[in-house]
């Protein structure tokens, strides 16, 4: 692996750039692994790194059906964050954000991590209540959370209407300073990079067909290139975990559900921070191409169209328009579909199975990004020691049975509505 | 833009609907701690058609079964809840 620095490419300039070496090598399978990951996004990308790197098993496949980071990972809207209430989930997601912050000096590769923080705007006593609630909860939990009066938020958003249209006045906002952004592709590009020059098989183009169990083991997989066994088994491919998973003969407390994205055309720097608003859901930031990033809710039906209906593309617009007026200006580039795990309490599934040898990764819901390295190190983490890291304990598969769910804004087992 | 077929308002635009999830999940009579658990929490959540629940919210407000491909968007067709769905092919 040709290591990234001012002299290599000082070295590859004099030669025109002709002689850079691949990022990762494309091998044909082995018909045994020690860890069989399935699912070449983000997610799955991390835990073959860290089980390499932490754990010394590198004995390890990433099987994935299309390209590597061409599902959910290509498809977010790029927001890194922390804040979050409960126990469970603050401790995990704020370990990934630490990981974030050290990430592009781990793998040698610039992952453009941008702590520009993340504001969320509030715009009633009720919001005010449940952000300062949360903000405190960080606190103590030793995460940064800031309370900004309207006029500090106008300072530092200027093109923001405190006024809301007249509907949704912005009354304050709790933000993460150390919250922002990343550039999505290059964490898978990192990630795989990283695995593959500590011997990972990263094998794209094959597609898992089928899981092969003995007993209350799995012994391996069908594919698109071949039967291939392992001793272990983990998946990442969260928008299709209830159907991989059912491969291996488990339901999950999961629904799919499609999330739109979209980015309007490049414009010269506006906004230098996250915003994101709970008047009727939206979420934006600009990225280094100067396209507005913006989203909002799921299409709240079940789906695996990677394609969201109109009526949401709509809703979310106006939302943005009410809070910047400016931007109707603006033409729509581009908008675009993936297709969301939605667990039944709104967070993430981390965790041994039923099965001896099988581990799941999934149940994301809107928020699978931002976790990608602090899941790929718990994930690495359960399946080399066969138990979970103490951060994903209560990310566990049983919670739903043993009552224990991390339910953050308390809606009960409604998918659509995490 | 999904059109669905109320059966007592006729077909009108999915705007006006609110999606109830799952119909084929059914309720456990008995105690039995596993069944509830299933029914609360565990769901097929198939990529093919699927039966599930829509209120018509902007209309009559009634309940009504829909028979919806989830990766097409296709609608086979609607009915009341105690009425039979069109048959489709699972493939």
């Amino acid at each position: 692996m040709t290591r990234y620095s001012i002299f290599s490419l000082a070295r590859n300039a004099l030669t025109s750039h002709k002689n850079w070496t691949e990022a990762w090598r494309s091998p044909d399978p082995k018909p045994h692994y020690d860890v069989i990951i399935i699912g070449g996004g983000g997610h799955g990308l991390a835990t073959a790194y860290y089980l390499a790197k932490e754990h010394g098993i590198t004995n390890v496949a990433i099987l994935e059906k299309g390209w590597i980071g061409g599902g959910n990972t290509g498809r977010n809207t790029t927001i890194v964050r922390s804040n979050y209430e409960l126990e469970g989930n603050a401790h995990f997601y704020e370990l990934s954000l630490k990981l974030w912050e050290g990430m592009s000096q781990d793998l040698n590769y610039n992952v453009m991590f941008s702590q520009r923080g993340v504001i969320n705007l509030v715009h009633n006593d009720a919001q005010i209540d449940a952000a300062q609630r949360r903000g405190n909860a960080m606190r103590l939990n030793g995460i940064d959370a800031e309370w900004l009066t309207p006029a500090q938020i106008k300072e530092r958003v200027p093109l923001l209407d405190l006024n809301g249209g007249g509907r949704f006045p912005t009354v304050g906002g709790l933000c993460q300073p150390r919250g922002g952004t990343a550039r999505h592709d290059a964490v898978a590009w990192g990630y795989a990079r990283g695995a593959d020059a500590r011997g990972v098989d990263i094998i794209q183009g094959c597609e898992v067909t089928a899981i092969t169990r003995d007993g209350n083991r799995v012994t391996g997989v069908e594919t698109s290139r071949g039967t291939i066994t392992a001793d272990k088994i983990g998946i990442a491919v969260a928008g299709h975990s209830s159907q991989v998973a059912q491969m291996a003969g488990l339901n999950l407390p999961i629904e799919s559900h499609v999330l739109q994205a979209m980015v309007s055309e490049p414009i010269k720097p506006c906004i230098d921070t996250v915003v994101t608003s709970g008047s009727g859901h939206l979420y934006v930031s600009q990225s280094d191409k100067g396209e507005l990033v913006f989203g909002g809710d799921l299409d709240f039906y079940n789906s695996y169209a990677q394609r969201g209906n109109f009526p949401r593309l709509e809703q979310v617009t106006q939302n943005l328009l009410t809070l910047f007026p400016a931007f109707s200006r603006l033409r729509m580039l581009r908008s675009w579909g993936g297709i969301m795990d939605m667990s039944m309490d709104g967070s993430p599934i981390i965790s041994k199975t039923p099965l001896d040898n099988f581990y799941i990764n999934g149940g994301w819901c809107y928020g699978g990004f931002k976790a990608t390295p602090g899941s790929g190190y718990v994930f690495a983490h359960t399946i080399a020691q066969d138990r979970p890291h103490p951060n994903n304990e209560a990310l566990s598969l049983n919670r739903f049975e043993t009552g224990a769910v991390l339910d953050e804004k308390g809606i009960g087992p409604w998918a659509k509505l995490h | 833009m999904l059109i669905i077929d109320c059966p007592w308002c006729g077909s009108r635009a999915q705007t006006e609907f609110t999606y109830e999830g799952d119909a084929t999940v059914e309720r456990p009579n008995d105690g039995d701690e596993k069944a509830f658990f299933e029914y609360v929490y565990i769901r097929d959540n198939p990529s093919g058609w699927l039966d599930e629940m829509w209120q018509h919210t902007s209309g009559c407000r009634r309940f009504l079964k829909v028979r919806r491909h989830v990766t097409t968007h296709e609608i086979a067709g609607s009915a009341k809840p105690g009425d039979e769905l069109p048959e489709v092919r699972h493939d």
